[in-house]
């Protein structure tokens, strides 16, 4: 039932809005509204009922284990969300005089700090609103950049063919044009290819290290070089920093800017599709470009950083500066880690993730790329079992929620057929990882015996499988009361 | 190791499975001189409890104070039982609907969401959120550049918040579209459609309508509309959400309605939290729904006919479309659309309304109040809903200084981006303000001005 079905005209909530009616008489007639919105009009239990009984019709890391591939869906601390919760920090103004909120900047700029510190980048901008936004930012800067030089000639961005789809619609979103790079069988960027595709046009290119492959991308030197001899900049997405932090640096690897997502790496909630944080980090170079807001610090003075002291600014991206509370979040996370948390992140997501595709692999499954470690993921392809029993990635990907697991991405990268994209993260206990690789053996041996079952999963979810087609085609954005 | 479950038997079983003598050895394929890089500043790990003692220390420092700030962002009250779901773990951590089966709690709020602000603004549809209401703008902006096809010229007001003008050259700027501002109405703080005129003719894709607008000021916005459909473009409504429950939907201006609906929907459930999550809202009429970006939600069924909901007209974005997406964003703001969701189901169209009513009746008391004082005074003469502008005779920045320091916050100082209206202050009150916290501020205010000249309260020198 939606919320609409429990309404009843006059019902409502009388503790909720203000007790007085007052009066709108000044407001001419012709501005006001004639008729009242279509808002439901129900009782507040039946809509805690209601929106309580919708949130258990989710699957979420609080109740099930997460494996999608890229996301790094890993246990969000509840302290994060409490403490980031206080009241003063939630009824905080933003435009409230930097005077009134040194304790909340004294946590941005620690975050800057520790930000720049695990990246290895000069200076941080946390105003970006989600990894998209960070990506934005981080080529704008490189156009701005070219721009300031007066190198208008650099019209083209290059990304792999593996890339994450935001990669070239960011580049397109800065008035670039995009060049694919092709990747080589072993999963590395075909270094050659690279090299022819380089010149006077390339402006730079957008990189994730590891790769949405699931490998380190061990020639990063070589790309860096070729990149920086033609005069080009390097781009790091932040998408997989949760495979190194602590343990390499994208700076060190040669990158000039790179966007971070505080929502994988640092755990803030992906709270059914955001809000997200994508702060951005610079080296010398690219460091005046950087969006504003920033927080500075000048004897224990926490201060703003705006247009006048940062004129080269690409400018800013949201009325304020980004997601405060989920930076919060994050900074809470990162003091609850610390420094010698840091690394373990790295190394258990990669624990688990080698672990994982070790056991897979000897259950019969193949791993896309079987000479190379798994970073903290790794693909499957699942073309072996189509070919045999006409089973699909997809409906592996739905079987496993009828076995209580969340389904790995699937269909990305696109350039591995058939393919789940794997990642465990580090907070997950190595009995659950075992429980995971029986369901999937489960799985394999139902595709073999009953394929039909499997390919009509999932069976035990609120729906089964639903018509995109009709709901692509016959549109029904919004609920309309049926005719009586 | 703060949630690292692995005890040292697992660490070993695994490694002998993976067939690897350490945890550093799975980072082989990482050239040795990369690996070498050493924290220095990230700070030693601490126990919750003492990460908790931190965060109260650094609260209490920023302390409360009597809030007459808005200026895009506003204190409402928010029912006790919004954030209590909000936060459950199966909405809080849950991500993206992609696989439909297993998030159709999220998908359905979704729906919902979209029923509700399609109906508040007017409109066909609404997508399933953007970032926040400036970035939300911008996106408007290019949604009305690829519809109009020919024309790369937007029309926005100087009535429209300034920093939402920078968003949106900033995000634009490098896809050739021209912003050109239109100047106020100095004597009613409005864009007077007669003003209009000059640009007549001028290839333009849409005119940007805020209502209210940045001074609060109500816009006539029907004649706006009008004249932006006469001349060949797109009409934007950029509106507060709270208004709409008492003011006319942007759907309904004009003759046929404006064309796309933007706004900051922090007033509907988010707390200030200095300045975000928030989220921007975006609906639009049915002809332009494909030209929408972000998520949308559509409801249809499963394959036994059972009414199910799923992410819907994915062909526009970028994961399928790549450089060809409508735009490069992924998300949408799930949690706080949540929280506005539930708020809406809370407060109803009665409830909505007595918010809206008593926001408008606070600030003209308020207005009321400090015009009485000597010295201050009203700058426009037209109607406002929360939001109004008070000429001061001593600087505005000495006056909030000295109010802050008796624990209030005045207003937003407009001198910076508006240095033509003088010594201006935009000042807020909205349902959250009692009678006595009116009385209180028109108190302190009173000194203040009547002190002028003289040097502030003390307490406020340090930072000044």
């Amino acid at each position: 039932m939606l919320i609409f079905e429990h309404s009843q005209p006059g019902r409502r909530n009388y503790s909720q809005a203000p007790l007085q009616k007052t009066d709108i008489r000044d407001i001419p007639e012709s501005l006001r509204r004639r008729q009242r919105p279509k808002l439901p009009e129900v009782s507040e239990m039946q809509a805690v009922r209601h929106y309580t009984r919708l949130s258990q019709k989710n699957f979420s890391i609080d109740t099930h284990f997460y494996p999608l591939g890229s996301c790094t869906m890993k246990y969000n601390p509840r302290a994060c969300n409490k403490l980031a919760m206080l009241p003063q920090l939630l009824g905080r103004h933003p435009y409230a005089p930097q005077s009134t909120g040194q304790g909340f900047l004294a946590c941005m700029y620690e975050l800057q700090e520790i930000l720049k510190d695990v990246t290895g980048m000069k200076s941080v901008s946390l105003t970006p609103l989600a990894g998209a936004q960070g990506e934005f930012a981080g080529v704008a800067m490189i156009r701005a950049y070219h721009d300031a030089r007066g190198d208008r000639a650099r019209t083209e961005i290059l990304v792999p063919d593996a890339a994450h789809g935001t990669n070239p619609a960011t580049a397109v979103m800065c008035g670039y044009t995009v060049r694919e790079i092709p990747t080589d069988a072993d999963g590395d960027v075909d270094l050659e290819a690279l090299k022819r595709s380089v010149g006077p046009q390339t402006a730079g290119l957008m990189l994730t290290n590891p790769s949405t492959l699931g490998v380190f991308e061990r020639k990063i030197q070589e790309i860096a070089k070729v990149l920086h001899d033609a005069g080009g900049l390097l781009y790091y997405d932040g998408a997989n920093l949760n495979a190194i932090l602590g343990k390499v640096k994208p700076g060190d690897m040669g990158f000039d800017v790179i966007h971070m997502n505080l929502h994988k790496t640092f755990s803030t909630p992906h709270g059914g599709g955001g809000p997200g944080a994508g702060p951005v980090a610079a080296n010398t170079r690219l460091e005046p470009f950087l969006p504003v807001p920033m927080v500075g610090k000048l004897q224990d003075k926490y201060f703003w950083e705006t247009e006048k002291t940062r004129p080269q600014t690409i400018g800013r991206l949201s009325a304020n500066m980004g997601n405060a509370g989920v930076l919060l979040r994050a900074y809470v996370y990162a003091r609850l880690l610390g420094r010698e948390g840091m690394h373990r992140v790295a190394d258990f997501s990669t624990l688990n993730a080698n672990y994982l595709m070790a056991e897979l692999t000897k259950a019969g499954f193949t791993a896309a790329f079987p000479k190379r470690r798994a970073t903290h993921e790794f693909i499957l392809t699942l073309k072996g079992m189509k070919e045999k029993t006409g089973v699909i990635a997809m409906d592996v990907a739905k079987r496993l929620l009828d076995k209580g697991f969340h389904a790995p991405t699937t269909y990305f990268p696109l350039l591995v057929p058939e393919c789940l994209l794997i990642e465990p993260t580090e907070t997950e206990s190595r009995e659950e990882l075992d429980r995971f690789i029986a369901a999937m053996k489960e799985i394999a041996a139902e595709a073999a015996s009953q394929p039909d079952l499997v390919k009509a999963a999932p069976h035990t979810m609120p729906v089964k499988r639903l018509d995109d087609v009709k709901a692509a085609r016959e549109l029904d954005l919004t609920w309309k009361r049926p005719a009586a | 190791m703060p949630f690292i479950p692995h005890t040292d038997a697992d660490i070993k079983a695994m490694l002998a499975s993976i067939g690897a003598k350490s945890i550093d050895e799975l980072f082989d394929e990482i050239p040795e001189a990369l690996r070498a890089g050493k924290l220095t500043r990230v700070p030693e790990g601490l126990s919750e409890m003492e990460v908790a003692r931190l965060m109260q220390a650094r609260a209490n420092q920023d302390g409360q104070y009597l809030n007459f700030i808005g200026a895009g962002a506003y204190e409402h009250h928010i029912p006790a039982a919004v954030w209590e779901i909000v936060t459950r773990g199966e909405f809080y951590s849950a991500y993206t609907p992609y696989q439909a089966e297993a998030s159709q709690g999220t998908l359905q709020l979704l729906y919902e969401y979209q029923t509700m602000m399609a109906s508040l603004t007017g409109m066909d549809v609404s997508n399933a959120s953007l970032y926040d209401g400036a970035s939300g703008l911008a996106e408007a902006v290019l949604m009305a550049v690829r519809a109009h096809k020919k024309a790369r010229k937007i029309l926005i007001p100087r009535t429209v918040h300034p920093i939402y003008r920078r968003v949106v050259y900033a995000i634009v700027r490098d896809q050739a579209i021209e912003l050109v501002e239109v100047p106020f109405d100095t004597k009613g703080g409005h864009t007077a459609p007669e003003s209009l005129k000059a640009y007549a003719g001028g290839d333009f894709a849409a005119l940007v309508i805020p209502q209210p607008n940045f001074f609060g000021v109500l816009e006539d916005v029907d004649a706006l509309t009008d004249w932006a459909h006469s001349n060949g473009m797109f009409a934007i409504g950029l509106v507060n959400p709270t208004s709409l429950a008492i003011l006319k939907p942007p759907g309904e201006w004009g003759a046929k309605g404006a064309d796309i609906a933007v706004g900051e929907g922090q007033p509907l459930g988010a707390p200030l939290s200095s300045g975000g999550p928030y989220f921007g809202f975006l609906a639009c009429k049915e002809p332009l729904v494909r030209q929408m970006p972000g998520r949308i939600i559509g409801r249809t069924v499963d394959k036994d006919g059972k009414q199910g909901f799923t992410l819907t007209l994915q062909a526009r974005e970028q994961h399928i479309r790549r450089s060809k997406a409508t735009s490069n964003i992924c998300t949408n703001q799930g949690l706080i659309v949540t929280a506005a969701t539930i708020y809406m189901s809370l407060l109803g169209p009665e409830g909505l309304e007595r918010v809206a009513a008593a926001c408008h009746a606070n600030t003209l008391a308020t207005v009321a109040k400090l015009t009485g004082i000597k010295g201050v005074s009203s700058v426009f003469d037209r109607p406002v809903f929360h939001e109004a502008v008070l000429r001061l005779d001593i600087p505005v920045g000495d006056a909030l200084h000295a109010l802050e320091a008796q624990g209030i916050l005045g207003g937003y100082d407009l001198s910076e981006h508006y240095p033509e209206l003088g010594q201006a202050l935009l000042v807020c009150a909205t349902e959250t303000r009692t009678a006595e916290d009116i009385e209180q501020y028109a108190f302190h205010l009173e000194r203040v001005v009547s002190k002028r000249r003289l040097d502030p309260p003390c307490a406020t020198k340090v930072n000044a």
